[in-house]
């Protein structure tokens, strides 16, 4: 039979019962539909996870003192006080492939401005940390070397602490603010970046020179963690490598020995991040896919019943010429038709799913071009899986005695 | 047989129920002419379908030669037998057996669409000049469902000539049908039959047998009696006398 002449059949017999031939394909539509919905906030969070990673800067180390782990005690990370700033002095001598590299404490601060009150973390940074994060002023500068060896009263600061203090669009370059009691002045505005991932207010933050916060405001003298970043990508493994030597020598500890010290690499923690994002994809798209399955199986059953009710219609088109083939391949067009109709459907609800769950709920989502030919193939594989056992049956009947059933 | 349209040779059919054997036809030899116009008779049970549904290739003999057209059909594949049903015969129901909300036109047009050779305009100006040869080209896009049974039968006819085949097979196509309606289908099949169409029907009644020209008739799977007709009878014409018999036979 013609391929148009099989189709028009096809068409035919599915309008014969709409309500039956819709049913059937509302599985396929909402295990198709839950499938391009669930990959597209599977991949959506997954690239903005990746964003959010690379906004940490570029080609970042970060080297925190290691939990000792003497006694099978372990414990937190940078809970050890055993790095100095001439472990970064040494880094910074001998480690050619490590560009950058910035010493880190971190406190809380009570900020205040007039009668204006505001609680946020104040990092103590070298001016590197701006390089080493890609961080960009919107306004005034970043203070210099020269403000840490003096551990100058300076600071710079996120625009949340901006609107807090001073309210929304104030320029307060200039501007005295008191950070526990000590006064600062703000010498710089950092650009605008908004949440991240996580709900954490980036921009809720206060970056002053390494030794005004360690000395004057934490009076320790001890290193929480630094910050590198290496010459370029590739450079990354090297220079952690670079570092864990020098570190190592620096605190007397043999190649064979466990460091003290643990270093995660950007890439480490996009690793990290991108698989925890991959099983969540995963789990989303096996659960919607066995919705599809299950449609498969619907699709299966009325076409049993259907090859059943048609035995005599069987027996007319195989008494006038038809071969097992020809009626194997009608039933498969059925099925097929059922299976890609439902998919087109089903894709077209799932993109209009995404859609209103990014607008309605704001979570992050990506449809991919592979998702869609993914459920596309999918489908019409159901289709012709789920379709083949009842079509090769009715191929399979004997012309008399389809005949002869009643 | 040199140059029959069918013959068959010692055709036995055993149908087997577990341990039951069925022995429906016990050796049964023809020989069908071109231009032939047979009647098989016999009492019910004694193998008439059987005979016609292995002639219509619709079934195969347990044992026994079938050669239709010069050709053997033993040795067939399914497929090849479907191109035989597809190619060679027109076989006529009981029962019809037309495809339900399928207009006439479409289920006359249906033993073409399983042939690749024939276009579409073809299929279409074919299946219009069979439904005319039957009387029905007006009611080319009507529903089965709105068509008598007299007319189903003859859409039915219209189909089993489409396809110009070499005989065609006719299982008690009258069976169903009141006096007036089977004279007309006797009518169409003499027309074809004048036209040089080969045609073996199966039926109990003599008086539609009369119509045919030769008589076959059948006890328990053997054919016992074989007659030319004498004098066979027209049906077009015995059609112009009956309205006023079927008017009376109804009051
Ligand atoms: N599929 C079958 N399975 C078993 N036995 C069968 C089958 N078909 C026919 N028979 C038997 O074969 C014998 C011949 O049957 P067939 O249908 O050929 O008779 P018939 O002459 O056409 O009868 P009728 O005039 O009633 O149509 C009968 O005894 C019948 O019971
Ligand atoms: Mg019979």
């Amino acid at each position: 039979m013609k391929v148009r002449n099989l189709l028009k059949a096809a068409l035919r017999s599915l309008a014969k019962n709409k309500m039956r031939t819709f049913l059937t394909m509302l599985g396929i539509i909402i295990g198709v539909g839950s499938v391009i919905t669930m990959l597209a906030i599977g991949q959506g969070s997954r690239q903005s996870i990746q964003e959010q990673i690379s906004s940490l800067g570029t080609n970042v180390l970060m080297i925190f003192p290691q939990a000792s782990s003497t006694g099978g005690v372990r414990m937190e990370a940078g809970s050890s006080q055993r790095m100095t700033i001439e472990d970064l002095n040494a880094i910074r001598e001998r480690c050619p492939s490590v560009a950058y590299i910035t010493p880190q404490v971190r406190t809380s601060g009570q900020l205040v401005n007039g009668n204006s009150n505001w609680r946020t973390s104040v990092y103590g940074v070298y001016p590197d940390y701006f390089n080493i994060r890609d961080l960009k002023l919107t306004s005034g500068m970043v203070f210099t070397m020269n403000d840490d060896r003096s551990a100058a009263k300076v600071c710079i600061v996120g625009q949340t602490v901006v609107t807090n203090l001073f309210g929304e669009g104030a320029d307060p370059i200039g501007s005295f603010i008191r950070i526990n009691k000590i006064p600062f002045e703000i010498v710089g505005i950092t650009e605008k970046k908004g949440q991240n991932a996580f709900g954490q207010d980036q921009d809720d933050i206060v970056v002053a020179p390494f030794s005004t916060v360690q000395k004057r405001m934490m009076a320790v003298t001890y290193i929480q963690s630094m910050l590198a970043s290496a010459v370029s990508e590739p450079k990354i493994p090297t220079a952690s490598q670079e570092i864990t030597d020098v570190l190592k020598a620096k605190h007397n500890l043999g190649p064979s020995e466990d460091p003290d010290f643990t270093i995660r690499t950007q890439t480490d923690i996009a690793n990290m991040a991108t698989a925890t994002s991959k099983i969540l994809t995963i789990l989303l798209a096996t659960i919607a896919s066995i919705s599809l399955l299950v449609g498969g199986i619907g699709i299966m059953n009325i076409m049993l019943v259907s090859v059943t009710e048609r035995t005599r219609e069987i027996g007319i088109r195989m008494s006038v010429g038809a071969r097992g083939r020809d009626v194997l391949l009608q039933f498969l067009i059925e099925a097929l038709l059922i299976s890609l109709i439902g998919g087109f459907i089903g894709i077209s609800l799932g993109v209009i799913a995404s859609q209103l769950i990014a607008s309605i709920l704001k979570w992050p989502v990506t449809i991919s071009a592979e998702s869609i030919l993914m459920s596309f193939l999918f489908s019409s594989a159901i289709g012709i899986f789920f379709g083949w056992y009842p079509a090769r049956k009715a191929a399979r009947l004997n012309p008399i005695e389809a005949l002869r059933y009643e | 047989m040199n140059n029959s349209i069918i013959s068959v040779k010692n055709l036995v059919k055993i149908y087997r129920m577990g341990d039951v054997e069925v022995h429906a036809l016990r050796g049964v030899n023809l020989d069908i002419r071109p231009n032939d116009f047979v009647a098989i008779m016999g009492k019910s049970g004694s193998g008439k379908s059987t005979f016609m549904n292995i002639l219509g290739c619709l079934d195969v003999p347990t044992r026994g030669n079938y050669f239709l057209d010069q050709v053997d059909v033993g040795s067939m594949s399914n497929d090849q037998l479907a191109n035989l049903r597809n190619r060679k015969i027109g076989f006529v129901f009981q029962s019809f057996n037309l495809l339900s909300r399928t207009s006439a036109l479409e289920n006359v047009e249906l033993p073409l669409m399983y042939n690749k050779k024939i276009s579409s305009k073809e299929m279409r100006d074919r299946s219009l000049k069979a439904l005319e040869s039957v009387g029905l080209a007006d009611r080319a896009h009507h529903f089965p469902n709105q068509l008598s049974g007299g007319e189903q039968q003859r859409v039915a006819i219209a189909r089993s000539l489409v396809n110009d085949p070499v005989v065609i097979l006719a299982d008690e196509p009258t069976g169903n049908l009141d006096t007036r309606t089977s004279l007309e289908v006797m009518a169409i099949f003499q027309s074809l039959n004048n036209q040089g169409i080969t045609i073996v029907i199966v039926t109990h009644e003599a008086d539609i047998a009369a119509f045919t020209k030769r008589n076959i008739t059948f006890r328990d799977g053997k054919i016992i009696r074989e007659v030319e007709v004498n004098g066979q009878r027209n049906a077009r014409e015995e059609l112009a006398l009956i309205p006023v018999m079927a008017e009376e036979d109804e009051l």
